[in-house]
């Protein structure tokens, strides 16, 4: 019907096109993910720390970074970041669009894992917040060794699902030319003429993996579910 | 030990304390008993500062809590504390709820914290259940847990906010045994409860509180059980309703 013809995909291409950018999505993911969700969980630590010069910026940043298209902040960061500032980074020089991607998506998906975090630790009681107090522990002990570990517990099953969702985003990287897995799809395709094909590919590959991933959340889930 | 002078505290426009003083010396047993919304709670939370209140002085073994220059959480230590709800971590196992606070706040070393958290375990006869997690042990065990957990702490006074409420009736029995033992040991109680029995077993003391935060009644607990005559009208009426069952 399309006169799609698969044939062209064979393992020469994966090695040379696909893995290199399948290795950057998955860095990307991880980094970010891990990124975001220790600068997320600063923001949210200043947004409840009751105290106005703290709470004040993160709410900014969260609530601006949350209402601006991801694609933007990419593009935006990619142009306003001097080429001076990749010098600066071993490897930098070569790799401006990787990096800049990686600073990008740990910088936003923050302002999302905040969120996270922020719905975590305010779903723990104000009656354990008291025990950890009343056995002499200080804030930073408390929220340390008491709430942190609970609100992340609570919270691993929608951390999870927000990293699928950065996966699917990473593809955004397009904006500014970084090699991940679409890239990698899509230049084999230009190269062989097959460029429907390649995105085609590209879907099933981005598909099976982000359904692998939320069917893992699910059992999780309910594993987490028994447990409590 | 504990010493209380005309505590005052508002939420918003709502006072909750009025002009409360007391004093509780070393292994006295005071019971604090009145309706809900009496301000029962707050007065014992106002004495590890868990609740701040705006007026008024409190002494905690000479150290004053109303001070802003008191190392509060220091202060804290001392005093242990056993609540309503239990509060034992649910992320941490039973040896693990014991020990956390030995170890990262008086700086014991882990097997000294063990030792010593695994001695009230046992005293509070858990000792089987030493590696569970809070959510496979009945109210009752939880709650005795949390008392040994307290107690690990080696604290000068104990105070209870109603730490049979929340349980099956059929598990009073074991947490007021537990707190009964702690008594006759000469342990310092400052104890939130509805349970007149205990009161009159081991209780020194008792303090009748009333709506909007005062202190009605604070006196032995013959004097407040032998002779209802000397009782203001309001607590007869409270007692009626309450012993009347």
């Amino acid at each position: 019907m399309l006169g799609l013809d698969l044939s062209f995909f064979n393992w020469d291409i994966i090695s040379k096109f696909v893995i290199k950018g399948f290795w950057f999505s998955i860095q990307l993911t991880i980094i970010a993910t891990l990124g975001g969700i220790i600068l997320g969980t600063i923001l949210a630590l200043m947004r409840l720390s009751g105290k106005k010069w703290l709470a004040t910026p993160a709410t900014i940043y969260v609530n601006g970074m949350r209402s601006v298209p991801l694609v933007m902040v990419i593009l935006w960061f990619f142009l306003l970041v001097p080429a001076g500032f990749y010098a600066l980074i071993p490897g930098g020089s070569n790799n401006r669009a990787e990096i800049s991607a990686i600073i990008t998506f740990v910088a936003f998906e923050a302002a999302y894992f905040s969120e996270i975090m922020r719905a975590g630790i305010q779903s723990i009681s104000r009656g354990q917040v008291n025990a950890g107090r009343a056995l002499g522990m200080t804030y930073s002990q408390n929220m340390k060794l008491i709430v942190l570990p609970q609100a992340f517990r609570n919270m691993v099953p929608i951390l999870l699902t927000q990293t699928i969702i950065l996966f699917q985003d990473t593809s955004l990287v397009y904006a500014i030319g970084a090699y991940d897995l679409l890239k990698g799809f899509s230049t084999a395709g230009k190269i062989y003429g097959r460029t429907e094909e390649a995105y085609l590919l590209a879907a099933v590959v981005y598909f099976v993996m982000c359904f692998g991933l939320s069917y893992m959340v699910k059992r999780l889930q309910n594993k987490i579910a028994i447990i409590r | 030990m504990i010493e209380m002078k005309e505590v005052s505290k508002w939420y918003g426009t709502v006072q909750v304390l009025n002009n409360c003083s007391t004093s509780i010396k070393k292994g006295e047993v005071v019971v604090v008993c009145g309706p809900s919304g009496s301000g029962k709670s707050t007065l014992i939370k106002v004495i590890n500062a868990l609740e701040p209140f705006q007026k008024g002085e409190i002494y905690v073994d000479g150290q004053a809590v109303h001070d802003p220059k008191t190392d509060l959480p220091k202060l804290r230590s001392r005093v242990g504390m056993v609540f309503q709800n239990f509060e034992l971590f649910p992320h941490l196992s039973v040896t693990e709820n014991l020990t956390l606070a030995q170890i990262k706040v008086l700086g014991r070393k882990p097997e000294e914290a063990m030792t010593h958290g695994l001695k009230y375990l046992d005293r509070v006869g858990l000792m089987a259940h030493k590696d569970k997690f809070p959510g496979q042990l009945s109210g009752g065990q939880q709650q005795r847990v949390a008392i040994a957990r307290a107690l690990s702490m080696d604290p000068i006074a104990m105070l209870f906010d109603e730490p049979t409420s929340a349980l099956d009736p059929e598990m009073v029995g074991e947490v007021l045994d537990c707190m009964m033992g702690l008594a006759n040991d000469g342990m310092t109680m400052m104890v939130v409860t509805h349970e007149m029995g205990f009161a009159k077993k081991v209780g020194s003391r008792v303090i009748f509180m009333d709506i909007g935060g005062r202190i009605l009644e604070d006196c032995s607990k013959d004097e407040f059980f032998l002779h209802p005559e000397n009782r203001q009208a309001r607590t007869k009426d409270f007692l009626n309703k309450i012993l009347a069952h």
